[in-house]
């Protein structure tokens, strides 16, 4: 067994643990930080196999971008997590069963032998360049259409997030700095004719 | 492969002119409608639709082309991708004549709308077209992200948020399982390329790579399965139907099944037609499920949109009793009965469009009693509707079954005609209580109808209705059509 070999198996079983531990651990927190280490774990594996491109755009992205915001959202929402969990432990034995049938069938029938594809050259060894170039090669000429496609998908997301959560709301106090500068006296100050003396009150009848 | 001998071809583009016309004019609406004030939503309406007609000009002008690659395979343009996508942007259009009363009376008449629709007309192109895994998996994303927003459209409706949750949850099990199926298809052939896994699929004998080959199979009809709303992957339709403001049922009921369709004829003819034995089997029991729950479940369906949501999963396994042949007779009658049903699905919800108004949806059966006495005509439109959809001739819908039917017996599959036979006439009597309560019902307001005045909705729905008896005449062009497209396209296994 060489090192590789080993650090593979390390990082692989760190990342199908850190990936059951956020599915499994009470607090969305702790979930998030669970998932950032899956990530990472995941990324090292991609290291190994050559893949640094995507290892670094996984971390970068993924841990830097995408989860600190789900941190902040986490942190942010006071989600009340007990009620969601309810149905969780009285489910679990259930959905565990049919998880463990479901792989065992599946291992029977491929059989773990069959898993085991002469696995294709790499590409970009066979090219010549290094990874980062022969994906950058691969993306702009071979699947430049998928790629401009998946452009177009991320529009979508931005169209639609709009109508979902642009929200005028009904009732709720907020100034408007550009009403405000534009404001005439007026309409703030209204000069109301009254004569100066009230008349003295009536005496009140008192009600059967 | 070395991808710098792949030199970007421009006459590419010109393969694609559709979907980059129809691109460049949604873009081109997404700009113009930031400056539109909300009165002005019929200006984003009349472009909306010149932008489709476009689209449908440029699709109609090749239609009879021969098929073509473009983008290393990605893409493809051939008859059966024009003929779809032709009828995909008709009902598109359909969508847009019909809601624009009834969106804008629920203040849902937003810029928004045109554009997710028309991003999804885009994705149900790229779908339909698609040439590789990557391109299926990418126009599938870009229709179901749109229609997702589209059913949550309606924010204010807890029915509408609860219809979009589940649409968003099964449609990302669904998009999982898909994806896991191509995974195993990759790893079985090494290529991403549907025509290449058509040809390498072809190894009976070597063990390992066909039992990989099957599994990948096996969650591809699955996920085909969840698209289309396949009994037992129909859980979503009723409640998405239900919950979703009825022009989005009605986008959801008509395009995005012929899109799925491209979606089946890609996957299961073009990847694995030479594995089709094995997937047969596998179609004829969604077929049966979902004609036998369709067709049941429907007869205790008190609300409308219910009642046709289960009919569209019968009608799903009519469709997919058209594939199980597996030949290019079989497919085309499939997609004949699709189109055939996306003109019935429009017409039906376009009438219920009709008689909604703000604050009434008009969408229990209850809601269509006496509809006779208050309005002959479009009582008259839903009835041909319905008499279409359970397949009574001389509609559009019986030709519709009856190609199905003729191919199956033909295969030899006479024990699958006889029990499609059977559901579709329990099916008859729920199509046929609509009729019974808009005809011989008294009504529970005398009052004549207050109907919208947006004419060309009125007269786009009148002639819809009226094609389905037009159709039902002049059924065989369209029938030569299909078989055509397919004929030239189906890589015929032996």
């Amino acid at each position: 067994m060489t090192f590789p070999l080993i650090s593979f198996y390390v990082f692989a079983a760190i990342t199908t643990l850190a990936a059951l531990a956020v599915i499994t651990v009470r607090s969305p927190v702790h979930a998030a930080l669970c998932l950032v280490l899956t990530f990472f774990s995941a990324a090292c594996t991609w290291l190994l196999a050559d893949a640094e491109f995507l290892a670094i755009v996984l971390v970068l992205v993924y841990v830097g971008a995408v989860m600190v915001l789900f941190l902040f959202v986490v942190m942010m929402l006071d989600v009340d997590i007990d009620p969601l969990r309810e149905g969780f432990i009285k489910a679990l034995p259930v959905g565990l069963l049919v998880a463990v049938v479901m792989l065992v069938e599946m291992l029977t029938l491929i059989g773990v032998r069959a898993l085991q594809l002469p696995a294709p050259g790499d590409p970009a060894l066979a090219a010549g360049m290094s990874n980062t170039q022969w994906l950058a090669m691969a993306l702009f000429s071979q699947y430049l259409l998928p790629f401009e496609i998946a452009a177009l998908i991320l529009t979508v997301a931005i169209v639609a997030a709009i109508p979902l959560t642009l929200r005028r709301r009904q009732g709720v106090r907020m100034q408007d700095p550009a009403r405000q500068v534009r404001v005439q006296p007026g309409e703030r100050l209204r000069i109301v004719k009254m004569v100066a003396e009230k008349p003295a009150p009536q005496p009140e009848t008192s009600s059967p | 492969m070395n991808p710098t001998m792949i030199a970007f071809n421009s006459a590419d583009l010109v393969t694609l002119a559709p979907e980059i016309f129809l691109l460049g004019a949604t873009c081109a609406i997404l700009l113009i409608d930031l400056f539109l004030k909300p009165g002005q939503r019929h200006i984003t309406h009349v472009l909306a639709l010149l932008a489709l007609a476009g689209t449908a000009g440029l699709l109609w002008q090749d239609a009879d082309a021969p098929r073509v690659y473009a983008f290393n395979g990605m893409f493809i343009r051939d008859g059966v991708a024009g003929l779809l996508k032709l009828f995909i942007v008709l009902t598109t259009a359909l969508v847009f004549l019909y809601s624009r009363s009834y969106m804008r009376e629920r203040k849902l008449l937003v810029g928004e709308f045109y554009l997710l629709l028309l991003f999804a007309t885009l994705g149900m192109m790229l779908l339909v077209s698609a040439g590789s895994l990557v391109t299926v998996y990418v126009g599938l994303e870009l229709l179901t992200l749109s229609s997702y927003a589209l059913v949550a459209l309606n924010r204010e409706s807890t029915l509408s948020s609860e219809a979009a949750i589940k649409y968003f949850v099964l449609g990302a099990l669904a998009s999982g399982m898909l994806l896991y199926g191509m995974s195993m298809l990759y790893g079985a052939t090494g290529t991403l390329d549907l025509a290449r896994i058509n040809a390498l699929a072809d190894l009976s004998a070597a063990a390992p790579h066909r039992t990989l080959l099957a599994f990948g199979l096996v969650f591809l009809v699955v996920g085909i399965g969840f698209k289309l709303g396949a009994a037992p992957f129909h859980m979503w339709l009723p409640d998405v139907y239900h919950g979703a403001p009825t022009s989005i049922t009605l986008f959801i009921s008509s395009g995005s099944k012929l899109a799925a369709v491209g979606m089946a004829y890609r996957l299961l003819e073009g990847a694995l037609g030479t594995m089709h034995t094995d997937w047969t089997t596998m179609l004829s029991v969604l077929a049966v499920l979902s004609l036998a729950v369709g067709n049941v479940i429907a007869i205790a369906q008190t609300n409308l949109k219910r009642m046709l949501a289960y009919s569209t999963i019968s009608h799903i396994g009519f469709l997919l009793l058209g594939f199980i042949n597996g030949t290019a007779a079989g497919i085309a009658a499939a997609v004949f009965y699709m189109i055939c049903y996306a003109l019935m699905a429009t017409a039906a919800f376009g009438v219920m469009m009709l008689l909604a108004r703000a604050g009434f949806e008009a969408e229990e059966i209850d809601d269509f009693k006496g509809l006779n006495r208050r309005n002959p005509w479009y009582a008259g439109m839903m009835a041909i509707t319905m008499f279409s959809l359970a397949g009574i001739p001389p509609l559009f819908g019986f030709f519709a079954k009856l190609m199905v039917l003729k191919v199956v017996i033909d295969a030899g599959h006479l024990w699958l005609a006889i029990v499609a036979i059977i559901f579709a006439i329990i099916g008859l009597f729920y199509y046929l209580r609509v009729v019974k309560v808009m005809y011989f019902d008294p009504p529970a307001d005398e009052a004549a109808l207050a109907l919208p005045a947006d004419l060309p909705f009125r007269w786009a729905l009148s002639l819809n209705a009226l094609a389905l008896v037009v159709m039902g005449v002049a059924w065989s062009p369209l029938l030569d059509w299909c078989n055509q497209a397919l004929a030239a396209s189906v890589p015929l296994p032996p």
